[in-house]
């Protein structure tokens, strides 16, 4: 009845799991009851869990990166609390416990921390800033946001019941077989996964449609803003990378469910051709998150130096020439194979020609503040951080993409420190200073200042702390993942990458705290203007938050840099006083397919980890009927009436006109 | 805020550039071009998806494991029908395209219930040809060619089924609705969907079958 789930499934002897999700379950309980008691549910489904609004589906994605950030953390300082003791001890963590640690820190942090950051600042921005009103399939983007949910979901859900694969981020065969992990850890990274890769294939084919099909008047793709460049650029990859990983999670699901032998050790199978597969999805991977992030602190520069983006042609050539590169290196994940020293040259080469594109961007944001009048805001920070520390950790990566080099590095401590240093420095920090950026456009009220600086330098030498030390344990010797060890020498240095660990918890905390206060202070950071920033883009041009319909009528782009354009030129013409000619608005309606289709995809990966076939049936069938049913919807659009639009807008420019003649005064 | 934001005229060099060499951009493009052009885009990623299927099987095409190849296993003149059906089934999928334009209902249902009916038979021999090879104890689980054998072959087949479910779904909303915009706009993608699948078969007839059947 129940396939292979009994109440052994439940970790009851080990308290660390148990104490956790019991406080997390309460959390939840507690915060649906609230919600419950309040009587704030049918807000929650009317205007949230259904919306197909890009911007409330941007915030959702957001929402759960940082959920999840906090999950993927709290495995990370285990880890480093671990390591700090294990000196000729087991430390406190059992082997199978902490193997599931690291497994399930990398699994998360990829895939369910910086994958839907990155992904839901660009469904927040990108149709803003292209000028248009929604994405190009506004109910499929519902969709693709709760298979990822599903995917998060299904990894948590580990915790309680049975356990976590224990074979890394990556589950390389033969250990990730059937014949060395028997239990379900496996199946549940599998299945999260497949269902949340699916999400977000549907989100890539969204966004490239969007950028590529979806642009204001005017808007020719030179003039289109470089965010939009480098979301286009990512979508690409995430379009033809993520089929890989869909395939290759397949075959493994194959062997593992039906005795197939595409990685076995028997029957001819080939486990180096997962290594290939997967890095074949996996390098490009690296570019789908850290390009968005190179987009968001191209505005930000640009913004917080008052000049527009320097080299912003060569920036889209640099953007699109790693777009293609990165399909061109995945083997420097693996020169120790044994591919022979012309294969490694060739790889090891290209690895290093793909820095050069990377080396152009630094050189424009460092040219783009040069002459500039900087405002070091908090974005602008995060931003500067990043460039001092990508550069050390990409200078590390051109070391390890010189394989000599490589085969005394392979799988160390310096290879972790060098991917760490390129995914906090780079993707991490891109995410804080888009969030910090676009927070305003998002609620209409600004994050407190003070509290997001001190998390910034807490977060920034945190990581050195935390993060440089790996780099010298990497040249002692210390190859990853080890539980325990007996070699004095190492352990000042794991001490002190623990402490670096506290040092971002701090600057963590700083941020919930920023969070907290800037929400109970939000109207004296309340932002009128819809332009906080004295924006370049469009995005600014409207007000914050946008209403649901983005533009009340469509911007008519006449340069780069739109919005900065429309501010000089309203500016001579001593502001547009004009009363624009309203029109009917047409918007799609919100449909509770992704929700139901999420849920029916939630039993559906239950049962197969767990082997209970009939549910299995129920809950394909269960998605299949609703996008049956969704098919058969007769209105999915609705009109707002040029009445409703011009009362929203004249109300919006009345209180600009008033803070503009104000401040001119 | 916005006040400092105006008291800097725009002295933007890239402006007068961009302007000189602008091809004039008319703006969003329609819902019939959006909706085709993200659907390439999906076939795109399911091509993608086929290529590493095809990837694996030319990898593992001569691990045996000491039992049978594929000189040994694949019937050419199975496949020269199930070939045939497929190209049969794409032109009169196509003629149900033209049917959808001109608006005829019943050219649409009839060109629609061929089309069904060639993909039926050839998903009926493609589940013979695995029935016989199974019962002959060559199923996937025998070696790692045919793991690789029967998952890119298999998968060609779960698409050819699902796009079967759709045809239905399609004959139905038409039968229920009439061609209104949103439903000529599936139907355009029904179709790309179903030719995508006869472009992926000719590279299984070419890469797995006539290729696979020399070694």
């Amino acid at each position: 009845m129940l396939g292979k789930l009994d109440w052994s499934a439940i970790p009851l002897d080990q308290p660390i799991p148990m104490i956790t999700s019991g406080v997390v379950a309460l959390g939840i309980l507690g915060v649906l009851a609230w919600v419950v008691v309040k009587g704030h549910l049918p807000y929650l489904w009317e205007e949230w869990i259904t919306s197909v609004d890009h911007k409330r589906i941007g915030v959702m994605y957001t929402l759960l990166a940082v959920v999840m950030l906090l999950r993927g953390f709290s495995d990370a300082i285990m880890m480093r609390a671990q390591q700090a003791i294990a000196y000729h001890s087991q430390g406190y963590l059992p082997p199978e416990h902490f193997n599931q640690i690291f497994s399930a820190h990398g699994t998360i942090m990829i895939f369910f921390v910086a994958m839907p950051f990155v992904i839901g600042l660009m469904n927040l921005v990108v149709p803003l800033q292209l000028g248009v009103r929604d994405v190009a399939f506004p109910t499929l983007n519902s969709v693709g946001f709760w298979l990822t949910a599903t995917g998060a979901l299904l990894v948590n859900v580990s915790l309680v019941i049975g356990e976590f694969a224990r074979t890394g981020w990556l589950p390389f065969p033969p250990l990730s077989e059937l014949t060395y992990s028997p239990g379900v850890g496996v199946d549940y990274y599998l299945w999260s996964l497949e269902i949340s890769g699916i999400g977000t294939l549907v989100a890539g084919i969204n966004l490239v449609t969007t950028v590529l099909k979806l642009r204001a008047k005017g808007m020719n793709y030179l003039r289109t803003p470089m965010f939009c460049w480098t979301t286009l650029a990512t979508n690409l990859l995430i379009v033809a990378a993520f089929p890989i990983l869909t395939v290759t999670l397949a075959m493994l699901i194959l062997d593992r469910y039906l005795g197939f032998h595409f990685f076995t050790n028997e029957a001819g199978g080939n486990m180096m051709m997962f290594m290939n597969l997967i890095w074949a999805w996996g390098h490009p991977e690296v570019y789908i998150l850290v390009l968005p992030a190179f987009g968001i602190f191209s505005e930000v520069v640009s913004t917080f130096s008052g000049k527009p983006l320097f080299g912003y042609r060569s920036m889209v050539l640099a953007t699109m020439a790693i777009c293609v590169i990165s399909f061109m290196v995945w083997l420097h994940h693996f020169f120790t194979m044994g591919a022979g020293p012309d294969v490694n040259a060739i790889f090891g080469i290209a690895s290093m020609i793909i820095a050069v594109p990377t080396g152009v961007k630094i050189y424009n944001w460092l040219f783009t503040m040069y002459g500039g009048r900087v405002r070091f805001e908090t974005p602008m920070l995060w931003s500067i951080g990043f460039m001092v520390t990508f550069i050390i950790g990409g200078l590390t990566g051109v070391l390890l993409a010189v394989p000599p080099a490589d085969f005394l590095l392979h799988n160390s401590l310096f290879l972790i420190a060098h991917f760490h240093n390129v995914i906090i420095g780079g993707v991490l920090f891109g995410a804080f200073a888009g969030y910090t950026y676009w927070f305003p456009k998002a609620f209409g009220f600004r994050l407190h200042d003070g509290l997001g600086k001190a998390a910034f330098w807490f977060w920034l030498i945190g990581f050195y702390v935390a993060f440089m030390p790996l780099y010298v344990l990497g040249f002692l010797g210390m190859t990853r993942r080890m539980q325990h060890y007996d070699v004095a020498e190492w352990r000042p240095w794991l001490i002190v990458a623990a402490g670096g660990a506290v040092l971002i918890l701090i600057g963590i905390a700083f941020q919930i705290m920023q969070l907290v206060v800037s929400i109970r202070h939000r109207e004296e950071l309340r932002d009128r203007t819809g332009d906080p920033w004295h924006g370049r883009s469009l995005e600014w041009a409207t007000a914050s938050p946008p209403p649901v319909f983005n533009f009340a009528i469509s911007p008519n782009v006449r340069g780069a840099d739109a919005y900065w354009e429309m501010k000089s030129h309203a500016q001579q013409q001593s502001l547009e006083t004009r009363e624009p000619h309203y029109q009917d608005i047409e918007m799609p309606r919100n449909s509770p397919t992704g929700f139901v289709c999420a849920f029916f995809a939630t039993v559906m990966g239950f049962a197969l980890i767990w082997h209970i076939w009939w549910m299995v049936i129920a809950g394909f069938v269960g998605a299949v009927a609703t996008f049956v049913v969704f098919a058969w919807r007769d209105h999915d659009e609705y009109i707002i009436p040029a009445a409703e639009v011009a009362r929203i807008d004249r109300a919006n420019l009345a209180q600009r006109r008033a803070l503009v003649s104000l401040g001119g005064a | 805020m916005s006040d400092t934001a105006i008291a800097y005229p725009g002295s933007d060099p890239r402006q007068l550039r961009s302007m000189a060499g602008a091809v004039a951009h008319s703006g969003p493009a329609s819902k019939r071009i959006v909706t085709a052009y993200g659907f390439w885009i999906f076939i795109l990623s399911d091509m993608v998806m086929f290529s590493a299927f095809f990837a694996t099987y030319a990898v593992l095409l001569g691990q045996t494991a000491g039992g049978p190849s594929g000189h040994d296993l694949f019937d050419l003149r199975n496949v020269a029908v199930e070939t045939a059906f497929l190209l049969a089934s794409s032109f009169s999928c196509g003629l149900a395209s033209i049917a959808a334009d001109t608006r005829s209902t019943i050219w649409f249902q009839l060109a629609m219930a061929v089309t069904c009916a060639f993909g039926l038979g050839f998903l009926a021999i493609e589940g013979n040809e695995f029935a016989s090879l199974v019962a002959r104890g060559a199923g996937p689980t025998r070696s790692a060619f045919l793991s690789a054998f029967f998952t890119l072959v298999g998968c060609h087949g779960l698409h050819v089924s699902a796009g079967i479910l759709w045809l239905l779904t399609m004959m139905a909303q038409v039968f229920a609705k009439g061609f209104r915009a949103d439903i000529q706009r599936r139907i355009l993608c029904f179709a790309l969907f179903w030719h995508a699948l006869d472009i992926i078969w000719i590279a299984v007839f070419t890469v797995v079958y006539l290729i696979g059947s020399a070694r």
